[in-house]
């Protein structure tokens, strides 16, 4: 082994070690423990049966999947429309001197756990909540703001906001200002140097913040859970439910696996527009 | 009418408590090839992007060929610019780059492509539309930018230390093709520099600019010669000024005393007896033993040898003197006692800086 190489094997171990065992051990377990039986006290009886997966596909479960790529596809436009302007004034239009200080204050949020900032729109949303509170003192009729599809992407993209932002930023404090003046120079107004030049150059961001927002938007629990009520079911709550509630792990484990193989191929087919970075859109 | 004419009047352009441009005033005619020069931070780029339109100026004018465009955004103006470091769009071919003013201007694809070959053909790219931009050389590149600008056919083409980037001998050849795409164009030029010698060599005119104004304009040889102020006559290359007292002033000449108590003919005008003033003598000017009314005493120090000529460091008292000699040393030497000489009429008067008018 040369120098370099044993340098890069010693830097490496660590995070390779740890994703080796926890992720893909923790997928190896998920998918023997997918292929087999549910026991009558919730256990697993090892099988070869792609029974769970069949069954993963039925109408019911379906629905699930297609409300949870929906809820998934909404956050990300809307963290995308939401996010890059916000990207874009704190990269080239912000005080340089406030810029350090304005990013920690995207990241702020964060400080915070997730759950409780859950429970903070609950409390702002709910029937008594703060909202309606506000309302009914201007004599207006209180609302139904909590406990439908709209609350869960209320939550789901103020969530994920950061997660865009900070890539997008970093697409966008790269740009040269100089290919801004020289598009507006060749003749192209405003909406054409967002068009052919500010998006295609600032597309690996689009693309690595999207991903950053989707991903975990597909299988997300939190929100969905405590913000959507039981009425909307969404793949997270589902699998949660199976492990904590029906005791059914071969079929939670199923779906769950089926979900990161999706994922992951979807990410695969989609790889050389993903990686086009340079490429313009339309 | 020739397409082209630039006039700015009384424009001024200030980045907070910083006068970038200070009511500058300029007439630039339709075809003409005129040179900002001058040191960075004096103002003559932010000139440059307010006639593109990439800066709006905070008081003042431009009119284009008689008409107001003060306030018309870049996009819409009939100028052009080649940036300083080309700034070509890394995600387009070279084809691409040049392609994208016309395709903003709504040309017909069918068009597109013969004007973009023959735009590459002119600066010597023809067959390289295809490449991505960053597999080009620096000198590639900034001919891009500039196909990518004439193509245009702007009325004004704007250049911006296009050359900078270039190595020297690149510049040389950059130069020359500067000037003969200004002669076969008929386009005006607005060329900004810091590089005297690029400035002497392409423009019409040059007008030199220090902290915000336009210090001295006019031809290349006139500043040449006759370069108004100190800052002017260091920017062109006098090497030699001194800081004199006036002794005595006629129509015809003047006697100057430096500091140090020599006295030195000058056959400048504007002299006034009593004045304190700067003088400034080329180094070419000088000689060492040969004819000329001042003659220096002094000892060689240094010699900075050039190829086709020897430059002279030599101390006279307190002064030193930078003296160019064309050919060899001549058998001279550090040390040896020397007298330099020069005529009365290589001798300028060099007034302070222009003092800069309160924003």
């Amino acid at each position: 082994m040369s120098p370099r190489t044993r340098q890069a094997v010693l830097l490496l171990a660590p995070a390779v070690v740890l994703l080796v065992v926890l992720v893909g051990g923790s997928q190896v377990l998920m998918l023997a423990a997918s292929l087999g039986r549910r026991s009558a006290y919730g256990g697993v009886i090892p099988g070869w049966s792609l029974e769970n997966y069949l069954r993963a596909l039925e109408p019911l479960y379906i629905r699930v999947l297609a409300r949870s790529v929906i809820l998934a596809a909404a956050t990300t436009i809307v963290c995308l429309v939401v996010g890059y302007p916000v990207a874009y004034w704190l990269a080239r239009r912000a005080p340089p001197t406030m810029r350090r200080a304005l990013l920690v204050l995207v990241i702020l949020p964060f400080w915070t756990s997730f759950l409780v900032r859950m429970y903070a729109w609950m409390f702002l949303l709910r029937t008594e909540g703060l909202v309606n509170l506000a309302l009914g003192s201007l004599g207006l009729p209180a609302l139904a703001l909590l406990y439908n599809p709209a609350a869960v992407l209320l939550g789901q993209v103020y969530g994920e906001l950061p997660f865009i932002i900070l890539p997008l930023y970093a697409s966008l404090e790269k740009l040269d200002p100089a290919l801004l003046d020289a598009a507006a120079d060749l003749g192209a107004p405003p909406r054409e140097v967002l068009r052919r030049v500010v998006l295609p150059l600032t597309w690996p961001g689009i693309v690595a913040g999207s991903i950053l927002v989707f991903i975990p938007s597909l299988g997300a629990y939190l929100a969905p859970d405590l913000l959507g009520g039981a009425r909307y079911v969404y793949v997270g709550s589902l699998i949660q439910s199976q492990f904590a509630v029906a005791r059914d792990i071969p079929f939670g484990a199923a779906l769950s696996f089926a979900l990161s193989a999706g994922v992951l191929l979807v990410l695969w087919i989609f790889r050389r527009p993903l990686q086009a970075g340079s490429g313009e859109p339309g | 009418m020739a397409r082209g004419a630039v006039s700015l009047r009384a424009v001024s352009k200030s980045f907070g408590a910083v006068a970038a441009v200070r009511e500058v005033s300029l007439e630039v005619a339709a075809g003409e090839f005129l040179t900002l020069l001058g040191p960075s931070g004096c103002g003559k780029t932010t000139l440059l992007r307010m006639i593109a339109g990439l800066e709006s100026p905070d008081r003042g004018r431009l009119l284009l060929d008689g008409r107001d465009v003060t306030d018309d955004p870049p996009h819409r103006r009939p100028v052009n610019t080649v940036f300083q470091h080309y700034a070509l769009f890394p995600h387009r071919t070279v084809a691409g780059n040049v392609a994208f003013g016309l395709e903003m201007a709504g040309r017909p694809r069918g068009e597109i492509g013969p004007l973009v070959e023959r735009a590459l053909e002119m600066v010597r790219l023809a067959g390289l539309g295809a490449r991505r931009v960053d597999q080009l050389s620096g000198g590639q590149r900034q001919r891009v930018a500039l196909a990518r600008a004439v193509v245009l056919e702007p009325e004004v083409l704007l250049l911006d230390e296009p050359m900078s980037a270039l190595d020297r001998k690149l510049r040389e050849e950059m130069r020359a093709e500067v000037k003969s795409l200004h002669r076969r164009l008929g386009t005006t030029f607005v060329f900004v520099t810091h590089d005297q010698e690029e400035a002497l060599a392409l423009s019409d005119r040059v007008a030199v600019m220090n902290d915000g104004v336009i210090e001295q304009m006019g031809s290349p040889a006139e500043l040449y010669d006759v370069p108004r102020t100190r800052f002017v006559a260091e920017f062109l290359a006098v090497r030699n000024i001194l800081p004199v007292e006036v002794q005595s002033a006629d129509g015809a000449a003047a006697v100057v005393r430096t500091d140090n108590g020599l006295l030195l003919r000058s056959s400048a005008s504007g002299f006034v007896p009593g004045e304190r003033v700067w003088v400034g003598v080329r180094p070419e000017r000088l000689r060492l033993e040969g004819p000329g009314e001042n003659r220096v005493a002094g000892v060689l120090e240094d010699r900075l040898f050039l190829g086709d000529r020897s430059e002279w460091r030599v101390r006279a008292g307190a002064d030193v003197l930078t003296v160019s000699e064309p050919g060899t040393s001549n058998g001279r030497k550090p040390g040896d006692a020397v007298t330099v000489t020069f005529e009365a009429t290589a001798l300028l008067r060099l007034e302070p800086s222009r003092p800069a008018t309160a924003p």
